[in-house]
């Protein structure tokens, strides 16, 4: 396997908050490319071809949703969004122009890493293709993506057709944050947007068969208010 | 024949039933005579009902000195008496207040006829008990037969006596229940003999007088009379509710036409009368024609009072206006789909009807589709007709000034017969006498168009004689030797009726043109000025002013405060268009919305009438008006003035309020962006430098750490604090800014239907580093059902739970989330087992800036629990603090159930979703 050092760019109009990116980032072995406004940052996308994007919502030129859009018309590059405004709304609008994660400010240096990481891996997932498969890992769980057949260690689960599905849907967008809309409207269909109870009754279900703990998570998390997320 | 009931018919029996629910039920003890054991009965039948633990009440009971009553009476609670001072004397009285706010569920009222003392709130006790009913407090009452306001007038013909207080048909007939107590002639005399009626001397009077059997009989007769009507009322209201047999007859509908002589009363008995035997809606109407405004103020009260018997006996009425009775009571017979029309026969004789035609006459001829009854009048008085002071002070003429006039009139016609006398003198010689007579003809006509009736006459006389003295041959005698002058003088005598009457018509018009003009013109400036007006207090001052000028009284606007209270007066009280209101009894017009005060049914005593001033949302305000002389509002068409500017005045409050409620909304808006925008700038600002101090000290916190670490052992504990510093910082800011929106407004809570172990688990998640040191189990049933609320909220509330728990615990103790259902409720409850609360701090701990301990060394300024507190509270729940025991600390919130979604055959919508999406894969 070739040495690929991953590229990153990183646009933040806040000089200190763009300084400790950049250090953490580089600290982590990470080529790290800034930008201050979002006309530059598109300008560095379209030039570098980065494995990752860092984008913060507050620019002083354009809308961050603005740019999401734009990047999202000629590249599936993963953007991770900071923000700080803390209202549910704003994420899940982010989240449906294409963002694939968001941080809240303040955020830790680790955490911002940890969200990296995990877009580096789905990018990296996705190139590899189909190599292992339609063999999916996570923890103790093995999913056959072709033959539908989930197993917990040596134990083999049965799931109803439609937490195989809501599973699937997650297992597609790893590392992601998947809104509740999107999963209702893939998993049950478009007129089922608004019962979002659905949702989280047979995510209750497949926490149940499917982690150790249905209380505390490892790897399908809650993101509250907006969606969930799959971790591996 | 109509075979299916009658909608309108059926409409207004569910809505009278609808209005019965919510009302009390009235039964009447219904007796022929006094004595015949009502109250007595009543008791017994309260008696019964009090041995099955109903609350019953005795309201007010006259007992008369009876034994066998006041032994019934024993045991039953009594309700206080009022004490009244009326005249110098103290007398007791039903206690209507205290009946209400003491509210039983059955209430005893003797003599429902009864005159309330002089002072009290209504003024018959009959009213008492309507106000009891609509407060839905059931009534037991009795009542005599000749208290009856239908049959006051016969019984007084049979008996000789005429009772004063009498109760409208409207009551008895509109009572649930009627009870007969029945006693033979008989028997009620063997009583009244034994003395168990009357004390003995009065006895002996009362058998002479009312008591004589000859009486009785006829008492007993009507009350059994009535109470058989009532009785057959009832089966027939029976069939039509289970439509046992379609007997549905065309409603009758019966309209009297009142006028304004003595016989009206009669007239209007009569009709109630008709109108009970053929149990028919009936009409009273009073045609107001220009001739009948000219009535005396007597006149036109005694019409008024005999509109209100109509009303009384249970009629609807209706002043209406026209110029020609016969042509608007046909009018409006066929608007209301009258089928009989009663009218007085025609008073006036058959040769006079045929010049002028009497109305009876005119309905004879016209009426088309109506039967016309015509009721026979007794004793008929002429009346006098005098110009109506209304319209005379609305001219601006006064008594004196109007028979002054009239004297200088009178020596004008002496004046006008001179002069004529005079010029025809010096004239003779070269005109004829024919010719003379003209100047004479022109001197009356004068007379007649200038000073009316009276003084023409008196012109024409003397006209005539001076031409019969001065110039008819002989001079200078009155002997009249062609008696062809006989002729001049009817002529003459005939053109000053003809022009007097003319002109004092015109002049009549005139005035009522005046009047009407003036009235539309103060309703034309009062609504000017009001639609200008743009605060309630600028309305309140315009209509003051308005109203004390045009009514020559002391006006006062009264208006609520938000809490429907109405507000003490503010106006200057020195002020003489101002008057002093009674809070208590403009409250109760507001509350009511009904008139009360002076010449009404409410507090008829009170100096002043209170109105409340209508719109049409709600009533807002009440206007209360003390005039100098009583004509001055209660005249009709004062009356109506007054009724049309309160109206006016409550729909410029209303319209002042909205405007008030508009602008209230705008401000809000405003308020809400304005706070919306600097939080979510002071969010940025605050979080902005956070983050950076975070993100760097997080670099030298993973420097530090890292094993082969520049620093030294004194830096690395440094840059340790720095970081966890800062996190707390964090928290800090995340919890201040969440007050601040709190408490800005209201939450905005998107609540929508979630699963409770899910938000534990991501409070849990975001805790985490905080929670390291701490055991944490979670113990949620697997069965709980979906709980409706805002999941970040209630995040927050966890979140600050579980930091407490850690904050105020020493490291390894265990904090336990346990939720259980409760009744309506799920409590979810965040224990530890650390040292537990401060004694009696249980509830000051969720004030906000209250912390467990004073001064001490643990981070944070004591938002958390008050933050969770309010969120709690918007969710409709509750939330609560307990020591453990051994030790430890217990919070617990409780949400509620709610009716969570039903999720119908989701497995089936499953299954076919996921058939479709496996054909759409082949595919």
């Amino acid at each position: 396997m070739t040495e690929h050092t991953n590229t990153i760019i990183v646009i933040e109009d806040e000089r200190q908050i763009r300084r400790f990116i950049i250090a953490s980032l580089e600290n982590a072995g990470l080529q790290v490319y800034s930008a201050e406004t979002g006309q530059q940052g598109l300008i560095e996308v379209g030039t570098r071809k980065p494995d990752t994007v860092v984008l913060d919502l507050g620019l002083p030129d354009m809308e961050g949703v603005e740019v999401i859009m734009q990047i999202r018309s000629w590249s599936t590059v993963p953007i991770i969004v900071l923000s700080a405004r803390t209202d549910e709304a704003e994420k899940v609008k982010v989240l449906d122009a294409g963002a694939d994660d968001y941080l809240i400010k303040p955020f830790g240096s680790a955490e911002l890493l940890a969200r990296i990481r995990a877009q580096l891996r789905r990018r990296s997932l996705a190139t590899e293709g189909n190599s292992n498969n339609g063999l999916f890992m996570f923890g103790e769980i093995t999913v056959d993506l072709t033959r539908r057949l989930v197993s917990k260690g040596a134990e083999p689960v049965h799931l109803t057709p439609i937490e195989f599905r809501l599973l699937t849907v997650l297992i597609r967008n790893t590392g992601r944050v998947v809104t509740q809309r999107q999963l209702l409207k893939d998993v049950w269909g478009p007129s089922f947007v608004e019962s979002s109870h659905y949702l989280r009754i047979y995510m209750g279900h497949l926490r149940q068969k499917l982690e150790a703990d249905a209380t505390q998570p490892k790897y399908l998390m809650t993101e509250t208010g907006v969606g969930y997320r799959l971790v591996n | 024949m109509i075979t299916r009931p009658d909608p309108d018919q059926l409409l207004e029996k569910i809505q009278l039933d609808d209005a019965k629910q919510k009302r009390g039920r009235l039964k009447i003890f219904f007796g022929g005579c006094a004595g015949v054991g009502k109250t007595f009965a009543m008791l017994s039948a309260a008696k019964i009902i009090y041995r099955e633990n109903i609350d019953v009440i005795v309201g007010i009971i006259e007992t008369h000195g009876r034994a066998d009553t006041e032994r019934q009476l024993e045991g039953l609670p009594l309700l206080p008496r009022k004490t009244m001072l009326y005249r110098g004397r103290d007398l007791t009285e039903f206690d209507i207040d205290a009946a209400l706010i003491r509210k039983p569920a059955l209430i005893l009222i003797d003599e429902l006829a009864h005159s309330n003392v002089e002072g009290s709130r209504h003024p018959k006790r009959w009213q008492d008990v309507e106000e009891l009913l609509a407060a839905g407090i059931d009534v037991y009452s009795t009542l005599n037969v000749q208290h009856l306001e239908s049959l006051n007038d016969v019984v007084g013909q049979i008996t000789g006596v005429r009772v004063a207080e009498t109760l409208p048909d409207k009551v008895f007939n509109l009572a649930d229940e009627v009870t007969l107590v029945d006693l033979s002639p008989e028997e009620l005399l063997r009583r009244l003999q034994d003395g168990k009626v009357y004390i003995p001397q009065q006895a002996e009077q009362a058998k002479k007088n009312f008591f004589r059997k000859g009486n009785l009989i006829a008492l007993r007769e009507m009350a059994l009379r009535r109470t058989a009507d009532r009785v057959d009322a009832q089966m027939r209201e029976y069939r039509a509710d289970q439509s046992i047999k379609p007997i549905w007859q065309a409603h009758d509908r019966i309209l009297v036409a009142v006028g304004s002589g003595n016989e009206a009363e009669q007239l209007v008995r009569a009709t109630a009368r008709l109108a009970a035997s053929l149990k028919a809606d009936w009409l009273a109407v009073y045609v107001e024609t220009p001739a009948l405004q000219k009535l005396t103020d007597a006149a036109r009260d005694a019409i008024l009072k005999t509109m209100r018997l109509a009303q009384d006996l249970g009629a609807e009425t209706a002043t209406l206006s026209g110029t020609e009775i016969s042509t608007v009571l046909l009018d409006y017979a066929r608007s209301r789909n009258v089928s009989k029309l009663v009218v007085g026969k025609p008073s006036r004789s058959l040769i006079s009807r045929f010049f002028s035609p009497s109305v009876t006459d005119l309905l004879a001829r016209d009426a088309i589709d109506v039967d016309i009854h015509i009721v026979v009048r007794q004793d008929e008085t002429k009346k006098e007709y005098q110009p109506n002071i209304a319209i005379r002070t609305a001219f601006g003429l006064s008594n004196e000034q109007a028979s002054q006039i009239k004297k200088r009139g009178y020596i004008w016609a002496l004046v006008a017969s001179i002069v004529a006398s005079i010029l025809s003198n010096l004239l003779l010689h070269f005109f004829e006498l024919s010719n003379l007579i003209m100047l004479y003809l022109l001197g009356v006509m004068l007379i007649s168009a200038k000073f009316g009736r009276g003084p023409g006459l008196f012109a024409s006389v003397l006209s005539v004689s001076a031409f019969d003295f001065f110039l008819v041959p002989p001079r200078f005698s009155f002997s009249i030797a062609d008696t062809q002058y006989l002729l001049t003088f009817v002529v003459m005598f005939s053109v000053s009726l003809v022009i007097s009457n003319l002109t004092s018509n015109l002049r009549y018009q005139a005035v009522v043109a005046n009047y009407r003009e003036r009235r539309s013109r103060v309703l034309y400036d009062l609504g000017k000025q009001l639609a200008s007006a743009l605060t309630s207090s600028h309305i309140v001052e315009i209509s003051t002013h308005h109203l004390a000028g045009i009514f020559q009284s002391k006006i006062a606007i009264v208006l609520p405060n938000s809490h429907d209270k109405l507000q003490e007066q503010q106006a200057d009280l020195a002020n003489s268009k101002i008057a002093t209101v009674d809070t208590g009894i403009s409250q109760w017009v507001y509350d009511h919305q009904e008139e009360a005060g002076l010449g009404t049914n409410t507090l008829p005593s009170s100096a002043k009438l209170y109105l409340p001033l209508k719109a049409p949302m709600r009533t807002r305000g009440v206007l209360a008006i003390e005039p100098e002389t009583i004509s001055e509002i209660f005249l009709p068409e004062q009356r109506q003035l007054l009724d049309t500017f309160a109206a006016q005045i409550g729909l410029a409050l209303e319209r002042v309020h909205y405007v008030e409620v508009a602008r209230d909304a705008l401000i809000n808006m405003e308020s809400e962006r304005l706070r919306n925008s600097l939080l979510s700038a002071i969010s940025h600002d605050l979080r902005t430098p956070l983050t950076s101090i975070l993100g760097i000290s997080g670099i030298l916190k993973a420097q530090a750490d890292a094993s082969n670490t520049d620093f030294n052992d004194n830096q690395v504990s440094m840059i340790n604090a720095l970081y966890e510093q800062t996190f707390r910082m964090q928290q800090l800011v995340i919890n201040l800014l969440d007050m601040a929106r709190i408490q800005s407004g209201k939450v905005q809570l998107n609540r929508q239907w979630q699963m409770l172990e899910e938000v534990v688990g991501t409070s849990i998640r975001m805790m985490r580093p905080t929670l390291v040191k701490h055991q944490i189990n979670v113990s949620i049933p697997v069965d709980l059902p979906l709980l409706q609320f805002d999941a970040v909220m209630i995040e927050r509330v966890l979140c600050n739970l579980l930091d407490n728990a850690c904050k105020y615990t020493p490291e390894n103790s265990v904090v336990n989330i346990t939720a259980i259902k409760n009744g309506t409720d799920v409590w979810v409850s965040v224990a530890d087992n650390g040292p537990g609360l401060p004694p009696d701090r249980e509830l000051q701990i969720f004030d906000k800036f209250t912390r467990g301990e004073k001064e001490s060394a643990k981070p944070g300024v004591g938002l958390g629990l008050s933050i969770g507190q309010a969120i709690i509270q918007a969710h409709d729940g509750k939330i609560w603090a307990e020591t453990q025991i051994p030790h430890g600390a217990l919070f617990i919130f409780s949400l509620p159930i709610g009716t969570p979604p039903t999720m119908p055959a989701l497995e089936e919508i499953s299954a076919e979703i996921s058939a479709e999406t496996s054909e759409q894969v082949k595919e």
